[in-house]
């Protein structure tokens, strides 16, 4: 046994010798040629942030020529192998918004005020911040309870579904005829039953999320294999047991999908709500960068939206790989 | 040590509904295991073996005919009567620990039961696997688990559905002598289903030998051979050729 652990140590740190990283370094002097154009490139038209741009491209630079050294080190070296890994990642980011500048703040090749110059976004997160960031916390406000809402009962709903006979006699038609509609579909109904429209976008939102929990939870319950059942049954497990610790652990694979699914499902359902009477959020920020024609603060919301989203699967994901490591073989996010 | 329980056969019937028609599976079905006793029921695969076991388990009620446990008629499911099923349906989110402790969790008796749980788990050979999952089990190991998970309950009565029938031949041997072993320790009466004559005959006091389907008793052969059991015992060879004729395969012998 320590003879396969010494050897295996060994084999590690032969590996690590020779930690030569030239994407690393290729990519550090991509960033700072882009840096250079930025700033010794004249822009087309008279753009504000052009040297704070060039700033933030060699401070990446500057990072990743720091990661690249210390990777150098066998030490450290295991450490920073993610970095590693993304390193054809920063390379054609340096690319890309090399391009996106050429074509738009230096040869002013695409129509504005449609295409944006990465200087004028950056000028909305540096101008704009107090406004944006309140938004943000807003939109938070309504998509994480709507959401946690939707998803606590359709969990349950779905529990009840796959469990009973009875409830899914009656749900089941229900369920299908009206699950598939948008949610927003329920806009005029929302707003009578709910006299304040942060209502109103909460019940969408919950709705939007509850229809995909409750078919995943349900077809995840009822499609647990019925031996699991005689087992428990065999050593007295009453029904209740039967519930809570072998159709819910079972299903949980496919309740994560729903949860996954109604995620997504929210946060689309957001913009929508948002652009319906609210005054903070966005959903409400990009209908009013619209409305001025000012496309880099829109594009700059929905970066945002973007990474929001992004973020809650990320931790969505991390939850499930926490509950499901059971499981083998799962979807990397 | 538990005494074994004492398992009436009653005349019993049963039939499935299959698409609208009734298939008969069990007929008339007579006989009693007595306290201790090792039992085999062998016979085709398919013939309805495994039904008289969910029966006896008191999973399904029998159409017509009785089950009795020491003269008590099976109403219903009890953890003194085990089933050991030929997946080891273990459940894939606990851990070997947490599958063997199912039974008492499910009674409520997880801090009386917990030195029965450790006892059991390093009599089938897990204590060092306690917390590995199912997947990373080999096949002999997952039907380990699932034998500790059926013997943590002390039943009186283990009935094991061709537990052995997917593993491979050498891992098939070795557990077909920790069952006798474990069946001589614990004291109680097993109802062992196989299609396997040479296992019947290794494991067993009797072998009752089933038909075709629907399932009736052909046979009732007692194994007065002394454990431990060689393959090659003449006697039981002799047996062996005896049951082959009466499922119709005298020439395999």
């Amino acid at each position: 046994m320590s003879a396969t652990v010494l050897s295996a140590g060994i084999a590690g740190s032969r590996s690590r010798a020779a930690p030569a990283w030239p994407v690393g370094w290729i990519a550090a002097v991509a960033w700072f040629g882009i840096a250079a154009l930025i700033m010794v490139w004249p822009d087309a038209d008279d753009l504000g942030r052009t040297p704070l741009l060039a700033a933030v491209a060699t401070g990446f630079g500057g990072v990743i020529l720091l990661l690249a050294l210390l990777s150098t080190s066998p030490r450290l070296a295991p450490r920073l192998e993610p970095f590693r890994a993304a390193g054809p990642w920063l390379l054609v980011l340096a690319l890309a918004l090399g391009a996106w500048e050429l074509v738009t703040a230096k040869l002013d090749l695409l129509p504005r005020p449609f295409f944006v110059a990465p200087q004028s976004l950056l000028e909305v997160f540096t101008d704009d911040w107090p406004r944006l960031s309140d938004s943000v916390w807003n939109s938070l406000l309504l998509v994480l309870p709507g959401y946690a809402l939707g998803a606590a009962i359709g969990f349950l709903f779905g529990i009840a579904m796959g469990w009973s006979r009875l409830v899914g006699y009656w749900a089941h038609p229900v369920v299908r005829l009206i699950g598939p509609l948008p949610a927003t579909a329920w806009l005029p109904i929302a707003f009578f039953a709910f006299s304040s429209s942060h209502g109103a976008s909460t019940f969408l939102i919950a709705l939007a999320s509850f229809f995909p929990v409750t078919v995943l939870t349900w077809s995840g319950v009822s499609s647990v294999s019925k031996a699991y059942y005689d087992v428990a049954r065999t050593m007295g497990a009453s029904p209740w047991f039967l519930v809570r610790k072998v159709a819910v652990p079972a299903a949980m694979p496919s309740v994560f999908v729903g949860l996954f699914m109604g995620l997504g499902a929210s946060f689309s359902v957001l913009v929508v709500a948002e652009m319906m009477g609210v005054k903070s959020g966005l959903g409400w920020y990009m209908q009013w960068a619209q409305g001025w024609a000012a496309y880099a603060n829109m594009y700059a919301a929905l970066l945002v939206m973007a990474l929001m989203c992004s973020g809650a699967v990320t931790l969505l994901f991390y939850l499930r790989d926490r509950l499901l490591s059971w499981q083998k073989g799962l979807v990397r996010w | 040590m538990v005494n074994g329980a004492r398992l009436e056969v009653r005349g019993v019937s049963h039939a499935f509904t299959l698409e609208k028609r009734l298939l008969p599976v069990l007929e008339a079905i007579d006989f009693t295991a007595e306290p201790g006793e090792f039992v085999a029921l062998l016979g085709p695969s398919g013939c309805g073996k495994s039904t008289l076991l969910r029966l006896a388990a008191g999973l399904e009620p029998p159409t017509t005919g009785q089950l009795l446990v020491d003269g008590a008629e099976i109403s219903g499911t009890d953890p003194s009567r085990t089933i050991m099923f030929q997946d080891p349906t273990l459940f894939p989110w606990r851990t070997v620990r947490g599958n063997a402790q199912l039974g008492p969790e499910a009674r409520g008796t997880l801090r009386a039961d917990a030195g029965r749980i450790d006892e059991v788990l390093s009599l089938v050979g897990l204590a060092s696997f306690a917390d590995a999952l199912p997947h990373q089990l080999s096949g002999g190991m997952a039907q380990r688990a699932a034998l500790a998970r059926a013997l943590v309950n002390q039943p009186r009565l283990l009935m094991l559905d061709e537990p052995l029938g997917k593993l491979d031949s050498l891992t098939r041997l070795a557990m077909q002598k920790e069952l006798v072993a474990l069946w001589e320790r614990e004291g109680f009466t097993a109802l062992l289903v196989t299609h396997d004559v040479e296992e019947a005959l290794l494991l067993a006091d009797r072998v009752l030998v089933l038909s075709d389907r629907p399932a009736r008793i052909r046979a009732d052969i007692r194994v007065g051979q002394p454990r431990p059991r060689r393959r090659d015992d003449p006697g039981l060879v002799a047996l062996r050729e005896e049951i082959l004729g009466l499922l119709g395969m005298a020439e395999a012998a």
